[in-house]
């Protein structure tokens, strides 16, 4: 137990290898491979590996999966004419774009955006079927639904960028590129596009919740660390002798903020902040250039934008003036 | 799981970790900036609208930036060089002796080590066989037009041959329309115009070549909506990324951050824009009408290894005299020793447009998507 008490672990979990709980008629119980240790997985969880559950839905998930990427990967590589060197060093850079504007919501050829729409197909169906294959597993293990509900709500994100905006703004030019840097570019581009996403208050929640969820994911790890020289991190010993682990940790957050979480509260807290950031997230996505086309003037038009003194005299736009070039 | 397997995946990882960190630790010494930067604020207290400097580039684009002394002036008095000489078609009103020295300063400013014969035929410097006679007669009119007709950008200081050639015959920064590198053809996604790195958009992901629509041709740069609720306004977000690239190209040649010019919360906005966005607005205009109106019409001039993979004349862009300083020698005027550079050319094309009609724009170049 003195070994927990540094901030990495150096031991391995490992029990005996243990083939899982009987599903007691809930679903297939079908579960591959021979279980076995690896010796490095043991350093960051449980060291067995196996037996696992792939399913038709997971076989599925990873076929729709594996063609997406396929898209994706020959079109980034065709775009260096089909150079090995030069797919590896810029691959980073590389892009499937999705159509351009003109093309509106129709079926653009497929080297002007048809790939772009059949990968999106395929890793949307994909990621669909993996939700469908988390939520029955958990059903079948007997489990809340909690894991597929967060997911969806990762899904929720995923749509409103790809899928439900697009179809909103009657373009699919209007979604992300798949592409390691050009998403990214793409996210800067879009909030350039519509006037500064970061006075879009569901923007402002998410970040709200994205940095609460971090705040509470280091409030919880740092107690249940701090309170397993008690044994707070150990089940069994927590079932047949208590101790004072739990105390300790519910005082140390009274003492310091007044208020202590419970050892279930801790997590629907932070199963809520993780959901609630990518649901406010997209609403805020769902609402840029359909509801706002330009977030800066919506929020000086609410009292939202701070007024500074100005720092330099009156900028009059160019274009504007009498005789002014094109 | 067998012994073999466990190594494998430990060596496998131990490899990747170490591959890994040794390029992060190659990048990090290599391209990046060290510390200390300075920061000078230049808004309102709080808003980040600060200009960042690398102490060590600074000091390098100051050594860059090195200015030539110029010669002593001549008289105007005597035969002017129209009669002196012949065949001189501009600059014709100098006297020889002002003549002379701006042939002698254009020499150091541009062909320093080849001499007189880069441009001239040495046997009979009336000649005019070389190419760069003909560019360099056009260029002394581009500049007349720089210093008389776009002062809204150049403002007092001006410029000379040197603020872009710096010595150089061509100078270092210059572009062609970029049709970007070959693609696969066939089914595979066409060249989209972006998502390949390149130096000149701050190895970004943004489009290659953001100058042909913007600083060749006239495409509108402007795609920020200016009314809080949707109208007509339908600017994609393609579009932006284009204009975005743009302005990555300013920053870079400029050596300034957005808030240059910017006050970056609202990007679009005039009214909380520094002064120097305006001149940056004329600085665009003015590029244009050096590559529309003096660089691609010598396309039947230039050789065909000083032109682009698409057969298109070298052009100009903020860079190439700016050379990644704010000012261009950081705001020293030559041409108040060279008044002979600054006014408008009294006929602006007469006898001088070059031989054959300008070649049309290569077609190949990107464009914005609509």
């Amino acid at each position: 137990m003195a070994e927990y008490q540094n901030i990495f672990t150096r031991i391995q979990v490992r029990g005996p290898i243990y083939a899982g709980t009987p599903l007691e008629g809930r679903g297939p119980n079908n579960r591959l491979g021979t279980p076995g240790f690896v010796h490095l997985f043991g350093r960051l969880g449980d060291a067995q590996v196996g037996p696992i559950y792939l399913g038709t839905l997971g076989l599925a998930s990873l076929i729709c999966g594996f063609i997406a990427f396929e898209i994706i990967g020959l079109n980034m590589w065709a775009s260096v004419n089909w150079d090995p060197v030069q797919f590896l060093r810029q691959l980073p850079w590389l892009a499937l774009e999705p159509p351009a504007p003109s093309y509106g919501l129709h079926f653009p050829p497929l080297a002007e955006g048809g790939w772009w729409l059949m990968a999106g197909f395929f890793l949307t169906t994909s990621i669909l079927l993996w939700w469908v294959r988390i939520y029955r597993r958990a059903r079948a293990l007997g489990l809340g639904s909690h894991t597929a509900w967060a997911f969806a709500a990762a899904i929720w994100l995923y749509l409103v960028l790809g899928f439900i905006r697009p179809l909103l703004m009657g373009s699919w030019a209007e979604a992300v590129p798949f592409g390691i840097f050009p998403h990214l570019d793409w996210t800067a581009a879009f909030s350039l596009r519509y006037g500064n996403l970061f006075y879009n208050p569901f923007h402002m929640l998410s970040i709200v919740f994205l940095y609460g969820s971090t705040l509470l994911f280091a409030m919880h790890g740092a107690t249940v660390l701090a309170t397993s020289r008690f044994g707070a991190e150990r089940e069994l010993d927590q079932i047949a002798d208590r101790g004072t682990a739990f105390e300790r940790g519910g005082l140390f957050w009274r003492w310091t903020m007044g208020f202590n979480a419970t050892a279930e509260s801790i997590h629907r807290w932070a199963w809520w902040f993780a959901v609630l950031c990518p649901l406010s997230g997209g609403l805020g996505i769902l609402l840029t250039g359909t509801v706002v086309d330009n977030w800066y003037l919506w929020g000086t038009h609410h009292g939202l934008v701070p007024v500074y003194p100005p720092s330099w005299g009156t900028v009059i736009d160019p274009a504007t003036l009498p005789g002014a070039p094109k | 799981m067998s012994d073999y397997l466990k190594q494998g995946i430990i060596y496998g990882a131990t490899l990747i970790g170490v591959t890994a960190a040794t390029l992060i630790g190659i990048t990090t010494f290599t391209k990046l900036q060290h510390p200390p930067i300075t920061s000078v604020q230049r808004g309102f207290r709080g808003t980040a609208i600060a200009q960042l400097y690398d102490p060590a580039e600074l000091a390098a684009a100051q050594a860059a930036s090195k200015v030539p002394r110029s010669l002593p002036p001549a008289s105007a008095a005597g035969v002017k060089a129209s009669v002196a000489y012949k065949n001189v078609r501009v600059l014709g009103n100098l006297s020889v002796g002002q003549f002379t020295r701006l042939m002698v300063s254009i020499t150091n400013w541009v062909a320093p080590k080849q001499g007189c014969a880069y441009c001239h035929n040495v046997a009979n410097m009336a000649d005019d066989a070389n190419y760069t006679k003909i560019v360099a007669r056009r260029m002394i009119q581009m500049t007349q037009n720089i210093n008389g007709n776009w002062q809204s950008h150049v403002q007092n200081v001006g410029v000379t041959c040197y603020t872009c050639h710096g010595g150089n015959p061509v100078p270092k920064n210059i572009w062609f329309n970029n049709p970007g590198p070959e693609s696969a053809g066939g089914l595979a996604e066409t060249q989209t115009g972006m998502a390949h790195p390149t130096e000149r958009i701050n190895y970004s992901s943004l489009p290659y070549d953001p100058f042909t629509p913007y600083l060749e041709q006239d495409h509108s740069i402007r795609v920020q909506s200016t009314t809080a609720l949707p109208t007509d306004d339908l600017s994609s977000i393609k579009e932006t990324e284009w204009t975005y690239a743009l302005m990555i190209h300013f920053s870079q040649s400029l050596g300034v951050n957005c808030t240059y010019c910017h006050n970056t919360r609202s990007f679009g906005n005039w009214a909380e824009s520094s002064p120097a966005r305006v001149n940056a607005w004329y600085g665009i205009r003015m590029v244009r009408d050096l590559n529309n109106h003096y660089l691609d019409p010598l396309n039947s001039v230039f050789p065909a290894y000083r032109k682009g993979v698409l057969g298109d004349s070298p052009k100009v862009y903020c860079a190439t005299c700016h050379q990644g300083v704010y000012k261009p020698l950081f705001g020293v005027s030559m041409v108040k020793t060279f008044p002979e550079l600054q006014g408008p050319p009294a006929s602006p094309t007469a006898a001088v447009e070059p031989p054959a009609a300008a070649a049309p724009t290569a077609p190949a170049a990107p464009t914005p998507p609509h």
